[in-house]
Order: C-alpha cells, then sequence, then structure tokens
C-alpha cells in the first residue's frame, strides 16, 4: 500500500475513495532517522520499508522529521446537547488515521551504551522525545526510543553500565522501559528489525484499541433525535480502528451495527446521496470482511439485502441517472470483490460467480445512460457561477457541492438547487456511458466463459455489440456480432439471430463494407430470418443494387448524422476502379439460395459419360438472376465442363468459351431448378473418385462487383447441415411429375471411375485336383470378343494376392511359351502342401472406343481388364507306407543284427487320375546293407488307378553295429507322373521319402536252417541247424528235438554242446515225413543256461515252423497200366 | 403470473415461446436461451450420477435481478422454461412445479395431434390457450 499524502474526494457518484478500498495497516512514523546521509539510517530504513511481504506485521512506516507538525488535536467536548452533525463522515478522516496521525512515532538516536559524552547525549535524546510530546499533546500515540549501537549487546544482566544507563536514559524521557529499544547495527539487522516491527505493532495494537474505547465512551451523551448521524459515525470509526487493530472479527460486528444504523436514517431528497454513499462503503467493508472470513454466502446475502434495499430509493428525480450510477458502483465493486476472493482461493460455481454482478452493474450503466438521455437534453450549459466547484472539496462524503453540512428536509435555497442539479445533469451529458458498459459487459463475458455459460457469454457479446454500435464504433460492432451469430444460427434461435443480424446490416451499411453488406442480406431474404416480407423486399432491393453497383437506399434506423457519411463512403467503394470480388462460404450462413448437387450414379464406367446434376431453389421475394454456376471437382482438368454462364449477363448473344454452357441461371422463388453437367473421365481417373469439391454460384457482374456464393462439397449450409429437421420429408403425398422434391434430392458428392466392361473371353483348361509335388498344367485361352481392335496387351498368371503367405511360398509358375496372343501353356508347381489355392489370370489392353459427350462423338482410349481365377485343390498323389518284416513276414519292430530282414513298401494310389510310376530308388544309408547284389526297382512302368497298390520288397540286413541301436534305413524316392498326360514334355516327378529309423539287436546266437522248400511224404528231409555263437566268449547250448506225430526223423534228441566265440555248431537232422499238407515241423529247443529262456525265444522266432509236405506222387507208368 | 414459458427441442431450439409483455420479447428470448447453459450443467451432472430416476424439475436455474427462471426436462430432453417476475412472492416452489406438470401434460397431449410432426414449431390452439390460462389465471388468484 503506498501512502496517499494529499487526496481527492471522488467526485463521481458512488465512487470508493482508494483509503476505503485499501486494507488498514497500523500507521508508525519513524523519526530521527537521515535517509540521505546516513548510510546506517538508510539501511535500518528499508529494512523496514523494502519488501514488504504478506508475512511480515500489517503496520504501515513512514519516515518523518523530529519536529514534524501533526494534526493538532481539537479539544473534546464534554456535551453533545446542543451539537447537532452536519453529516455522516467527514471526508478527511480515514485518511488522518490512516496516514496523518501515527500509532506509534519512534525516535531513533545514535547512543552507545559506552559513549563517553553520556550526560549530554541524554539531554539531547530527551529534549527530541520532548519535542515529539509536545507535537502529539492531547493524542493517545505512544512514544519508543530506538538506541542505534554500534557495539552488539551483551545478555541481559550482565552489563551493569547498560542497565544503569538505560534506567537513566527511561527516566529522562519519561518513557516506560518496554518502550526504550536498542537496535545494533550488525550483520543481524533484519532479525532485529522484525523484532522491533512486533514491538511496534504491539504498541499500535494499543494504541487503537484506546482509540475505538475513546469513541466509544462518547456513545453515552448521544440522543436518538438529534445525533442519529453520530451512532453511524461513531460505529464506523470503532469498527475502522478495529480494523486498523487488525480485529477483524469486531469491525464486521461495528461495521454491520454502523450499516444498521445508516438503514435507520430518514432518508429524503436532500440527504439521499449522502445516505447511499456511507452505507455503500460500509457495505463495502462488511462484504470485503465477510469473503476475508471466508463467509461467501454471508458476504452475498448482504450484498442483495443491501441492493433491495436501497434499489428504489431514487433520490432526486431530475438525478435518476445518479442511482443508476450507484447501483452499476455497488454491483462492480461487488464482483471485484468476489473475484478478488476467488483468487484468494474461493470456489464459485455457474449460477454464482462475478460475472452475473458485472452483467448486473452493466445493465445499470444502461439504464444510466437511457436516463441520462431523457433528463439532461435540456441541462446544455452549466449554470454560472459553477455550482459544483467545491465538487472535490467536500468535508462529509456525499453531500452536495452548494449546500454542505445541510441536514434539513428542504433545500435552502431552490434557486441554487436548481443551478445544482442542471450543472450535475451537464456534467453527466459529457460523459461517455459507452466506455462505462463496455468494461463491464466485457469482465462479465471473461467470468461466464470462466463458468460454462458460452449462450450468456455471447448475449453479453451481443449487448457489447451493440454498444460499440451506439458508440459509433461500428466495425468493432461488426466484428462482435460477426463471431456470434454463428451459434444462434446453429442454435436456431431464428428470432435472436434475425435481430442481431439487423444490427450487423446497419453496421455493414455505415463502414460501407461491401462484403459484409452482401453477406447479411444473403441471410436476411433467407428462410432463417424473422421479417416481413417488405423488409425481405427490401432488402433485397438493395442487394441487387450492390451487386449492380449502385449504393444500396440507408438501412432503417441509422444515425441521420452518419448516414451522409456512409453514402459517401459507399460511392467511393462502388466506383468502376474498385472491383469487389468476394467468396462467401455458405456453409456459415443461411442464405437465400440453396443448393444441392449430385452424380446421378455413385459408379460409372470409364467409357461412358458422368451425369452431374445441380439443383438450385430460391426463397427470396422476388426472382434473382445469377451470373455463373460452376462445379469445381477434386480434378480440376473437368471445372471446364461444369461451368454455365448466364446467358443474358454475358454479351447477350453468346460468344462464349464453351458451346454448352450458356443457360438460364433466372431463379423464380421456391422453384427448383436443376442444371445437368456431362463429362467423360480421363484415362488417370480410372479406378479414383471424383469428387465435388465445392459449387460456386456468381452474383453480379465479375467485372466490378460480384459476391461468389461458395458451398463446400455438394451444397447444403450453416442450417442444412446441422438442421436434422431439414433432412426429414415434410410433404405428404407422392410427388407430382416434372416437379422436384427438394428433400428427396439427395447430395452425392462423389462417383467412382470403374474401367470399361472387358469383352475379353479368357479360359482355363486344366484338370483338377492338382496333386502335390507335381507339375500341374494348365491352358489359358483368350479369345477377344471386342469389336474393335485391341492394344498393350498384357497377361498376368499367378497366384492371386491375399492368401496364405505359405501357399505362396510354396507354388512355383513357369511359363512355357512367353509369347502372348496365341495361347501358351503354363505350368505352376506346388509342392508339399495340400488344400485350395487360387489361380488368377488377369489381362489388360488398351481399347479406343468412341463416347458421345453432349451429342458429340469422341474417341476415348480405355484401357480394360478381364480376370479370371479358378480355386485348384491339391491332393496326395499316392499313400506310401513302409513295413518291416521278418524272413517269414511277421512284422517286426526291430531286427537283429546280421539277421537279414525285409523292407516292403506299398504305394496306395489316391489320385483321383491314374498316375505312373517311373522307377523307384532305394537310397540305403551305410548302417544298412542289401543282401542282393544290386538293388532293382520292382515297380518300373507301373501304372495305378485309384485305390490300386503297388509294393516292393527288398531283403536288407543290418550288420553288427557297436554305437547304436537305431540307424537309419536311407530314403526311398519315387519317380512318378500322370499316365495320360496331354504333354509329354512334362518332367517326371521325383519325390523322395526318408525311411524309418530301425532298432537293431545284438544278440547272443544265431540259428541258420536250411531246409528244401518243401519235402515228400516218405520221402527223407535233410535238414541242417547251423548254430552260430555271435558273442565273445564260450557258449553252453542245450539243444533237444521235440518229437512230432508227422515225422520220424533222426539226429541227436538231445545235445549239449559249447560254441567257442564267433564260430558254430552244426546240428543235422533227416526227418522223414508221414503226412502230406502244411506240416508243423518238430520243434528244436535250444537253451543257454547263462540266458535262460531267452535262447528257446529267439529259436521260436529263427526257426521255420511249418513246411508243405506233398503227398507220395502215383507213378505214371502205374497209371498207365492200371 | 408467469411472464414468459416457453419450449425448448432437445436440439435447444425454440418450439414455442409466448411472453406477455410483447414488447419486449427479444430479451425474454435471450432470457430463455442463456438460461440453456444452466440445464445443459445441470441435466449432465444429475445424469452422471444417477441415469435412472432423474427429477424433471430443475428448479430456480438463474437468479436475475428482476425475474426468476425455472426449468424442467423431460425424458426426451424436450425442456420447459418459465420466467417469474422476482417481485412475485406468491409462487412458491410447489406452484411452479404444478405449472410444470400441467405443461408438460399440455405438451404430451399436443404431441399427440398426428398431424403434427415432433420438432416442428408448435403452433396449437389448445396448447396455447393452456399457456395463456397459466400466465393470466395466476394473477388472479
Amino acid at each position: 500500500m503506498s501512502a496517499v499524502e494529499s487526496f481527492t474526494v471522488p467526485t463521481g457518484v458512488g465512487e470508493f475513495p482508494p483509503e476505503l478500498i485499501c486494507r488498514p495497516l497500523g500507521f508508525v512514523a519513524l523519526t530521527g532517522l537521515d535517509v540521505i546521509y546516513n548510510a546506517v539510517h538508510k539501511a535500518i530504513w528499508e529494512s523496514f520499508s523494502a519488501n514488504r511481504r504478506p508475512d511480515r506485521v500489517p503496520l504501515s512506516f513512514k519516515i518523518l522529521d523530529g519536529d514534524h507538525e501533526y494534526p493538532k488535536c481539537r479539544s473534546k467536548r464534554s456535551s453533545y446537547e446542543w451539537y447537532i452533525p452536519k453529516g455522516i463522515t467527514k471526508t478527511g478522516w480515514m485518511n488522518k488515521h490512516l496516514n496523518l496521525i501515527p500509532a506509534v512515532v519512534v525516535v531513533f538516536f545514535d547512543l552507545d551504551w559506552d559513549e563517553t559524552q553520556w550526560k549530554e547525549k541524554q539531554m539531547e535524546c530527551a529534549s527530541r522525545v520532548e519535542v515529539v510530546r509536545h507535537s502529539l499533546q492531547g493524542r493517545g500515540t505512544k512514544v519508543a526510543v530506538v538506541l542505534i549501537q554500534k557495539n552488539s549487546p551483551l545478555p541481559p544482566g550482565e552489563d551493569m553500565v547498560a542497565a544503569e544507563r538505560a534506567a537513566a536514559l527511561c527516566s529522562a524521557c519519561d518513557l516506560s522501559a518496554k518502550s526504550l529499544f536498542v537496535l545494533p547495527h550488525s550483520d543481524h539487522l533484519f532479525g532485529y528489525t522484525i523484532r522491533l516491527e512486533n514491538a511496534f505493532y504491539e504498541l499500535a495494537q494499543g494504541y487503537y484499541h484506546m482509540e475505538a474505547r475513546k469513541v466509544k465512551a462518547h456513545k453515552e451523551f448521544l440522543n436518538k433525535t438529534t445525533h442519529q448521524l453520530l451512532f453511524v459515525r461513531h460505529a464506523f470509526k470503532i469498527a475502522f480502528f478495529n480494523e486498523l487493530k487488525q480485529d477483524t472479527n469486531t469491525a464486521l460486528k461495528q461495521y454491520k451495527v454502523a450499516y444498521a444504523y445508516v438503514s435507520e436514517l430518514r432518508a429524503h431528497d436532500t440527504n439521499m446521496l449522502e445516505i447511499k454513499s456511507i452505507s455503500g462503503f460500509i457495505n463495502y467493508k462488511i462484504c470485503k470482511l465477510s469473503f476475508h472470513h471466508n463467509a461467501p454466502l454471508d458476504a452475498i446475502s448482504q450484498f442483495r439485502k443491501h441492493v433491495d434495499f436501497y434499489k428504489n430509493k431514487t433520490g432526486c428525480s431530475e438525478l435518476a441517472f445518479e442511482h443508476s450510477a450507484w447501483m452499476c458502483k455497488q454491483f462492480q465493486i461487488f464482483g471485484d470483490l468476489f473475484d478478488e476472493a476467488i483468487r484468494a482461493g474461493l470456489n464459485a460455481i455457474q449460477t454464482q460467480h462475478p460475472g452475473f454482478y458485472y452483467q448486473q452493474a452493466a445493465y445499470h450503466a444502461v439504464n444510466r445512460k437511457h436516463l441520462c438521455r431523457g433528463l439532461c437534453h435540456s441541462a446544455t450549459v452549466m449554470p454560472d457561477p459553477n455550482p459544483l466547484e467545491d465538487a472535490d472539496k467536500l468535508e462529509y462524503y456525499g453531500q452536495r457541492p452548494w449546500r454542505q453540512g445541510h441536514q434539513s428536509i428542504d433545500p435552502p435555497d431552490p434557486a441554487k438547487e436548481k443551478d445544482g442539479i442542471q450543472a450535475l445533469q451537464y456534467k453527466e451529458l459529457q460523459v461517455d456511458h459507452s466506455w462505462i458498459i463496455i468494461p463491464l459487459l466485457s469482465s462479465a463475458v471473461a467470468q461466464f466463459k470462466k463458468y460454462k455459460s458460452a449462450r450468456m457469454k455471447r448475449y453479453l457479446m451481443v449487448q457489447m455489440g451493440e454498444e460499440y454500435y451506439h458508440a459509433k464504433d461500428y466495425n468493432k460492432a461488426l466484428t462482435l456480432l460477426d463471431r456470434v451469430t454463428w451459434d444462434y444460427r446453429v442454435e436456431r434461435w431464428c428470432a435472436l439471430l434475425t435481430s442481431i443480424l439487423n444490427m450487423s446490416l446497419r453496421c455493414a451499411y455505415l463502414v460501407a463494407s461491401v462484403r459484409h453488406y452482401v453477406t447479411i442480406s444473403l441471410e436476411l431474404i433467407g428462410r432463417f430470418a424473422h421479417i416481413s416480407s417488405e423488409e425481405k423486399t427490401h432488402v433485397q432491393m438493395n442487394l441487387i443494387r450492390v451487386i449492380s453497383n449502385n449504393p444500396p437506399e440507408p438501412v432503417t434506423g441509422c444515425p441521420s448524422e452518419y448516414v451522409e457519411l456512409a453514402k459517401q463512403l459507399w460511392k467511393d467503394k462502388l466506383s468502376p476502379e474498385n472491383s469487389n470480388i468476394f467468396t462467401v462460404e455458405m456453409q456459415n450462413i443461411v442464405p437465400f439460395v440453396e443448393c444441392k448437387a449430385r452424380f446421378s450414379t455413385s459408379k460409372c464406367t470409364a467409357d461412358t459419360p458422368l451425369q452431374l446434376q445441380v439443383y438450385l431453389r430460391a426463397s427470396c421475394q422476388f426472382p434473382i438472376r445469377f451470373s455463373k454456376l460452376c462445379v469445381l471437382l477434386n480434378n480440376h482438368a473437368y471445372n471446364d465442363y461444369c461451368t454455365l454462364v448466364d446467358g443474358h449477363t454475358v454479351g447477350g448473344d453468346g460468344e462464349a468459351s464453351y458451346s454448352s454452357c450458356h443457360g438460364d441461371l433466372y431463379l423464380t422463388p421456391g422453384q427448383i431448378k436443376m442444371y445437368a453437367f456431362e463429362f467423360v473421365a480421363e484415362p488417370v481417373d480410372v479406378g479414383k473418385k471424383i469428387e465435388i469439391t465445392s459449387i460456386a454460384l456468381s452474383l453480379g457482374n465479375e467485372d466490378n462487383c460480384c459476391a461468389i456464393l461458395r458451398w463446400v462439397g455438394a451444397g447444403g449450409d450453416s442450417a442444412s447441415l446441422t438442421n436434422v429437421q431439414e433432412q426429414v420429408q415434410m410433404k405428404r403425398g407422392p410427388p407430382k411429375p416434372n416437379e422436384y422434391d427438394w428433400s428427396n434430392i439427395t447430395l452425392d458428392p462423389s462417383i467412382s471411375i470403374i474401367p470399361r466392361c472387358s469383352n475379353l473371353d479368357i479360359q482355363l483348361d486344366h484338370n483338377p485336383p492338382s496333386l502335390m509335388n507335381e507339375f500341374y498344367y494348365a491352358k489359358v485361352i483368350i479369345t477377344n470378343n471386342e469389336d474393335l481392335e485391341i492394344q498393350n496387351l498384357c497377361m498376368q498368371i499367378g497366384l492371386k494376392e491375399g492368401q496364405e503367405n505359405t501357399l505362396e511360398q510354396s507354388t512355383q509358375v513357369f511359363l512355357d511359351e512367353a509369347t502372348i496372343g496365341i495361347p501358351g501353356p503354363s505350368r505352376i508347381k506346388n509342392v508339399e502342401l495340400t488344400g485350395n489355392r487360387i489361380l488368377g489370370v488377369r489381362t489388360m489392353y488398351d481399347i479406343q472406343v468412341n463416347v458421345t459427350q453432349n451429342k458429340l462423338s469422341m474417341p476415348v482410349i480405355c484401357t480394360c481388364y478381364q480376370e479370371k481365377s479358378v480355386s485348384v485343390q491339391t491332393v496326395l498323389p499316392y499313400d506310401l507306407s513302409i513295413k518291416m518284416a521278418s524272413l517269414k513276414f511277421d512284422v517286426v519292430e526291430h531286427v537283429h543284427s546280421d539277421e537279414p530282414f525285409l523292407l516292403l513298401t506299398d504305394i496306395k494310389c489316391t489320385s483321383p487320375w491314374p498316375i505312373t510310376i517311373e522307377n523307384s530308388q532305394l537310397l540305403l544309408s551305410d548302417e544298412v546293407k542289401s543282401v542282393d547284389e544290386t538293388l532293382q526297382s520292382q515297380l518300373i512302368s507301373v501304372s495305378l488307378k485309384q485305390n490300386e497298390c503297388a509294393s516292393e520288397c527288398y531283403c536288407l540286413v543290418a550288420p553288427v553295429h557297436h554305437q547304436h541301436t537305431t540307424v537309419p534305413i536311407g530314403h526311398y524316392s519315387v519317380q512318378w507322373k500322370r499316365t495320360n498326360c496331354e504333354e509329354e514334355g512334362l518332367p517326371t516327378v521325383e519325390t523322395t521319402l526318408a525311411l524309418p529309423s530301425i532298432t537293431v539287436e545284438t544278440i547272443p546266437l544265431f540259428i541258420e536252417t536250411k531246409i528244401p522248400s518243401h519235402g515228400r511224404v516218405r520221402d527223407s528231409l535233410h535238414v541242417t541247424y547251423t548254430i552260430y555263437n555271435k558273442t565273445q566268449m564260450v557258449q553252453e547250448v542245450e539243444a533237444g528235438m521235440e518229437p512230432s506225430e508227422a515225422f520220424m526223423f533222426s539226429g541227436h534228441k538231445q545235445v549239449c554242446f559249447r560254441i567257442l566265440p564267433v564260430s558254430q555248431q552244426v546240428l543235422m537232422y533227416n526227418f522223414y515225413p508221414l503226412v502230406p499238407g502244411h506240416v508243423k515241423l518238430p520243434r528244436l529247443h535250444i537253451n543257454m543256461p547263462r540266458y535262460p529262456g531267452v535262447a528257446d525265444d529267439l529259436g521260436g522266432r529263427m526257426l521255420p515252423t511249418h513246411i508243405f509236405i506233398k503227398p507220395q506222387g502215383k507213378e505214371l507208368h502205374e497209371s498207365a497200366s492200371g | 403470473m408467469a411472464v414468459c414459458v416457453s419450449v425448448i427441442a432437445k436440439e435447444n431450439y425454440p418450439l414455442y415461446i409466448k411472453t406477455i409483455p410483447t414488447e419486449n420479447e427479444l430479451k425474454f428470448h435471450y432470457t430463455v436461451h442463456t438460461c440453456l447453459d444452466v440445464v445443459e450443467e445441470k441435466v449432465s451432472s444429475v445424469s452422471k450420477s444417477v441415469n435412472d430416476l432423474r427429477e424433471l424439475y430443475l428448479g430456480l436455474l438463474y437468479p436475475t435481478e428482476d425475474y426468476k427462471v425455472y426449468g424442467y426436462v423431460t425424458n426426451t430432453k424436450v425442456k420447459f422454461v418459465i420466467v417469474v417476475e422476482t417481485s412475485n412472492t406468491l409462487l412458491r416452489d410447489n406452484e411452479i412445479r404444478s405449472m410444470f406438470r400441467k405443461l408438460h401434460n399440455a405438451y404430451t397431449d399436443m404431441l399427440c395431434n398426428p398431424f403434427y410432426t415432433p420438432g416442428e414449431t408448435i403452433k396449437s390452439r389448445s396448447f396455447d390457450k393452456l399457456v395463456l390460462q397459466m400466465m393470466v389465471s395466476e394473477v388472479q388468484s
């Protein structure tokens, strides 16, 4: 807070003096500091005054001279009996206590305890204190002495000299020990300052407390009849002292008391302003303190009460504008208080925030303006002498300068009163009210924006615009109004929109803005404007005038003195040297002409012309002629085809750049006109979309004044884009023929250009399903069914895109002959994958066709595509099974080392087509050997039909192998192809299969049996069993032959022998078959004591069990003789 | 004693506005329009917390110096706004509520007319009559 030295009484009605608005701080005067020449003093002063943060004690400091003259204290009257107060509160009183009469006067004095000339110094100090005391005679102001010392003080009680001299100084200065301070100017100056400050604060609080009590003491002398004003004054003073004391609770209570007293005062025209001023001040204090105490509801309700109470207390009717000014100020200052509280952390809500108060203030300001207009027109001169001369030297707040201190009901001098009123009215006339209203509205706008009230904000902006209009700032008004119309339009508050547009039209006329004038006119004639048809006619006439380069007639309601100015402006604007061509975006307004455009189809082949239709409908009062219609497409090349110039505006007889572009753009209200355009798509656009980017309709001559109405896309303005209602068909019954139903016209802003249909025929000759791994043969036959020659034919064949990745990886396409034109075969190899795959054949060629466009035939080169795709299933050609068997054809899981075994392959044809096996091959691994010398395929050139089988059998042996028990056999490969393949050149397919591994067991014994393939009854049969010892040890073997009924035999019936390592033992038998047939052989039991049970089992597997015995044949000759 | 009765469509455009002092009609249009800010705020804040049972009556919307503005939102988001003079202390919350109920019933009846397309400006004579009655009859009571 800056101290206000010289102050003036605010002259405006309801103005708040700064000493009321500021926060009252206790006033402390510092004397004896020489801040100009003494650096130490300067540092001390700065530590008190500079950078006072809010956490410092609430005091205001001021440097005064030691011999400063304080305001004289008037002698207090002992009785109020004959005292008639002349007003409520004196204008100087608050300032006096804030800035002139200190609560504490501090005398700074340089004096150390060890000062040599102590006596003299003490005397000097005492005299200084005396001077101050003298000046403050009669006041309760506290005096304190601060000794500025060079040395740091010793702890209390240690420095005997100091204590003694301090006591002496106190008594010399007549000072209490508590008012003497020591300030060593050491490094810790700031810390000492804070401590001193706190001490001063305590003293100041004491002072203000005493002052408040002094005022209170007067109360008992007052009586209710004559001293009503004093009740208010005293309560106000007590409250103010308490505020200075920083006791805000008591202050608030006292202000409320004061407010109650003010309300009780008898109000009449002469003192109304004074009462309102004071009650406004007190109300301000109450609200401020309530907000300060975090009781916003109290503040709001107090303010409401205040406003409601004084709302109708206008006072002097000739000065009614003063009341509005006062109300305006009340609302404004409360808004400020509220806003301040919010900034200090209060939360406001949408329905209760400062914006409302600013808005109301603005409303009262507007009211004031109107009252001023009504009341002040006669006050053209300031009366002489000026009754308001003393307006800034009032003794009491809110009094009339020409009759200060007057408190009776009737004014003392009616003539003077009249002059005074006239002077006030004259002064009011000088005020530019708009500049009071606009900032208030602007504050309100900011608040409503903050509290999510967009519509209220817009309303206030409209009001601001109106106010700018009244303030003759038409450009600003126009921009402001322009910013809000959009929302009203979108929300379809037509009445509001119309009123704003009317206002804007006036502004546009007055500033002669052709562009705005035309835009607003377009909308005012439109279907959203709620104005009479006469007005619409008027607007349209003026619009046509502007478009044909003539100044419009003045808009009704414009201030006449500005009309002349505007006429000149229009003349300049529309002079032939100025060309006024501008674009008006239709999606931003609701114009009187509607537009819809559509392509007739959503798709179109490249060889047919595109059909584009534009529908226009006007809703103005009388017919209107446009000059040009353009449809702009995303490919600018077509724009020339879609331009239509009105035949009447260009040259008349029509020599224009395009033969087909003359038409009639004369629109009759309510009728729909259709304009059709036709053009052929360019080859580059085939496969793309052609879109309407915008439609431009020109109004006026392009040479001088022309408005280009531009619709983005295929038409639709601000209303039809956002309005559901306009999309709904409102007509009932079927539409009449030859008449367009506007709501049924859809917007089709785009068309896809697809290639011309191909007449090429593609045939794919092939025999599905394809077999896995084969070269699949397919023949493509392309037949040209076109009437015309085709060029640049090319063909692609392959898998169709978008199939599984694995399919693409496992398919290869080969072409036999690369000549296009002659059908060429192509093979497809598919690898190791069954399932569906889609083959595609795609051809592409150019053809030149003739297209009729606007009745003209013209050649167009079209690129055509033809595609054919087939789905080919792939199946396995055959099923191959591998079996391992013992020599007895028993299927075995594992084989014995050195013992021959059989490998059986079994090929079962699963293909629906017969296949021929050209060859098969067994590729043995190193661990397995063939028993035969050479391996010869048994399947060469074997043909198989579906479900037929072909088998092969190989005899193999696995030599003794010590490392592995499981050994791989090797690979088996089959070379095959389709049996009846048309194409001889197709290679055979070789399919190789890894054979399974076999488990090789090492056995201790191996028995080889030599036995004839068959025997004959009663014919001896020679059988040899050779038993090999495969181990590295001597083996003991027990062998026994089981007797059999079918045989007699000779040889060992039972024998025991030993076989040396890697050696053998031969057992020889002669069998004598007794019965024919498939006879069971006598069984040889082998037993090895070392491996009990194993040998017999082995023998069982290795030894043949049966033999075929033929019956004894009859002698041929016997039969012949018999 | 309502001075202005209005019906606002779901999309916030006016379906019907009737004011008694017709000379200042535009101001009432603005008043009704601006109160939609509060209506929107109230409806959105309520529907967030409880979505099934919403009280249709919104109560006092704007405290203005001269008028009190009350709001009511149907389940189809059609808004009714009634403006009452602040000086009129006879009308309590309950009376306002019953006025809204009457208005809602009249609106429903009007909507049942097969020749009325929802969303059109209301031109029904019987609706008009009821609204006028609401604005006048309360004066006498």
